[in-house]
C-alpha cells in the first residue's frame, strides 16, 4: 500500500491503496464516484473514459501509481464552472436535446471522450468526430444522435 | 476485484535494472495489455510489476545520424503528433492511427508492443520493414537486437529476465518507401485480421528496388518477413507481372492459422490482395 494524491474534479484526495489498483476502482469503490461506468474492464468499449491530464484513457487500464500527482476528470466534473452555477455542461444539454442518451452506460464515457475530442479542438465535421469517439462503443442510439450532439456542441464554439 | 499485484516504482534506471536483477518483475508502461492480464480473463496474471512510467530515459522522439529514434514510452499518440514521425517514417503515424483508438493511443507504448510480443501487434511489420534495431539494457550493459531477431517463438522475445527496452532506432536510408495496411474488422478498436508493411528503395525509374523487405502480423506465431516474397521483388519494378508473382509467392510461402478472428484462407488471399494493391500503387498502374 502506498499513499496516493492527486486532483479528482478539482478536489485534492489521498489515498492509501496497491499501486496496481486500477483508477476505475479507486474512482467507483474507494471515492464513491460511480458516474464511471465499467463495461468490458480490457479497454474495448470506452464506458470508463475519464481525462487524465487533459487526456482520454480508460480508466480500467490506468493503475494508482501512474495517477499520484496528476488530475482527473471525471463525468462528475465533466465542467466545474457550471457545477457551480448548478447547470450542466453544454455536451450534457445537447446530449439531452438531440436525445444522444437512451440507456446510459456508454453516455459518460462518450461525454468525455467528446470533451476531450473539443479540447484538442475538434470540429463539427462528422467523420473526425466518430474518430474521436471510435473507443467508445454505444449498443442503442446508432451513434447518429451522438455524433450530430457533438457537432452541434463544436459548431456552436465557432460560432 | 482484479487482482492487485505487488508493484515496484523505481525513479531511476540503475534502480530499474537492479529491481530486475533481484527478481522477476513484468515492466508496466501503458497498461493496455497488462491491465487486461490483471482482471484474469485472458492469459496468466504477472507476480510482480515494476512501473517505469517515471524512467525519463525511455522518452522522445529524436533524430540522430542518419536514423529516427523512438523512447521505449513513447504513445501512439504522440507518434501521430510527431513531426519527425510524419517526415521521416509516415508509414509509422499511419500503423500508430490503426491502433485501437483515442484512449489507447494515449497510453499505449512502442515498448509495450514490442514486449508483449503478440502476433497481431500493429506497430511490429513497421518495425521488421524498416530494419529497426532494439536497444535493451539491464545491469551488465546495453545491447541492440535487429527487429527480425527479437521475436524468436509465439509470444516470446529476446530480452532476458533482467532487461528492459530502452529505445528503437530505425535507419533512414535514401530513398526508401514503406507502405502499410491493415485489415481488421472495423477501422478502430480491431486485433488484425492480416497487418503488413512493405518498404523498399528505389534508384529511379529505370533500375529495379533493392532492399525490399515484406513484413507481416497475424499471419504466423510471431511478427515475421516474408523472405521468399522478398526475393521475388528484389531488383524488379513492380509491374502487373512482377505483383501477380510476389503475390502468388506470398499466399504460398506462409501458413495462417484459423482462429477466432479469421480463416486461414481469408489471410492469406488478403494478405496476397494487400500486397498486390501495394505493388500496384507504386506502379501506378
Amino acid at each position: 500500500m502506498t499513499v496516493f494524491r492527486f486532483l479528482v474534479n478539482g478536489t485534492p484526495a489521498e489515498l492509501n491503496v496497491p499501486g496496481m489498483r486500477r483508477l476505475l476502482d479507486v474512482l467507483r469503490e474507494d471515492l464513491g464516484l460511480t458516474g464511471t461506468k465499467e463495461g468490458c474492464g480490457e479497454g474495448e468499449c470506452g464506458a470508463c473514459s475519464v481525462l487524465l491530464d487533459g487526456q482520454v484513457v480508460d480508466a480500467c487500464l490506468v493503475p494508482m501509481a501512474q495517477v499520484d500527482g496528476r488530475i482527473v476528470r471525471t463525468v462528475e466534473g465533466l465542467s466545474l464552472a457550471a457545477r457551480e452555477r448548478g447547470e450542466l455542461d453544454a455536451l450534457q444539454e445537447t446530449f439531452l436535446q438531440y436525445g444522444a442518451a437512451q440507456c446510459g452506460i456508454c453516455t459518460p464515457g462518450m461525454l468525455m471522450a467528446a470533451r476531450a475530442y473539443l479540447d484538442d479542438g475538434g470540429g463539427p465535421n462528422h467523420d473526425a468526430i466518430r474518430e474521436g469517439i471510435a473507443g467508445n462503443l454505444c449498443r442503442c442510439t446508432g451513434y447518429q444522435k451522438i455524433v450530430e450532439a457533438i457537432a452541434a456542441v463544436a459548431s456552436e464554439r465557432r460560432s | 476485484m482484479p487482482a492487485e499485484p505487488p508493484l515496484d516504482v523505481p525513479t531511476s534506471l540503475v534502480e530499474a535494472y537492479e529491481l530486475l536483477a533481484s527478481g522477476p518483475r513484468v515492466p508496466i508502461a501503458g497498461g493496455t495489455d497488462l491491465m487486461v492480464r490483471i482482471t484474469g480473463e485472458i492469459g496468466a496474471t504477472p507476480q510482480r510489476l515494476m512501473d517505469i512510467s517515471r524512467l525519463e530515459d525511455l522518452e522522445g522522439i529524436s533524430l540522430e545520424t542518419g536514423a529516427l529514434v523512438l523512447g521505449a514510452r513513447t504513445t501512439y499518440s504522440e507518434i501521430r503528433r510527431s513531426v519527425l514521425c510524419l517526415v521521416h517514417l509516415p508509414a509509422m503515424v499511419e500503423a500508430a492511427a490503426t491502433i485501437g483508438a483515442v484512449q489507447i493511443q494515449n497510453r499505449g507504448t512502442i515498448g509495450g508492443n514490442l514486449g508483449n510480443a503478440s502476433p497481431a501487434g500493429d506497430m511490429l511489420p513497421v518495425l521488421l520493414a524498416s530494419d529497426a534495431e532494439i536497444v535493451v539494457g539491464g545491469s551488465r550493459g546495453e545491447r541492440t537486437v535487429p527487429a527480425d531477431a527479437f521475436f524468436p517463438a509465439y509470444r516470446q522475445t529476446a530480452l532476458a529476465p533482467d532487461e528492459l527496452i530502452l529505445r528503437i532506432r530505425i535507419p533512414l536510408p535514401q530513398g526508401r518507401q514503406l507502405r502499410f495496411r491493415k485489415v481488421g474488422t472495423r477501422r478502430a478498436q480491431a486485433i488484425s485480421k492480416v497487418v503488413m508493411c512493405v518498404a523498399w528503395r528505389s534508384h529511379g525509374a529505370a533500375s529495379g528496388w533493392s532492399d525490399v523487405r515484406v513484413a507481416v502480423g497475424s499471419m504466423a506465431p510471431t511478427p515475421v518477413r516474408a523472405t521468399a516474397t522478398e526475393a521475388a521483388l528484389e531488383g524488379q519494378r513492380p509491374t502487373p507481372e512482377v505483383a501477380d508473382r510476389a503475390s502468388d509467392v506470398l499466399a504460398d510461402e506462409l501458413h495462417p492459422i484459423d482462429d477466432v478472428r479469421s480463416t486461414a484462407v481469408y489471410r492469406r488471399t488478403v494478405a496476397a490482395r494487400i500486397l498486390h494493391r501495394i505493388l500496384r500503387d507504386a506502379g501506378g498502374w
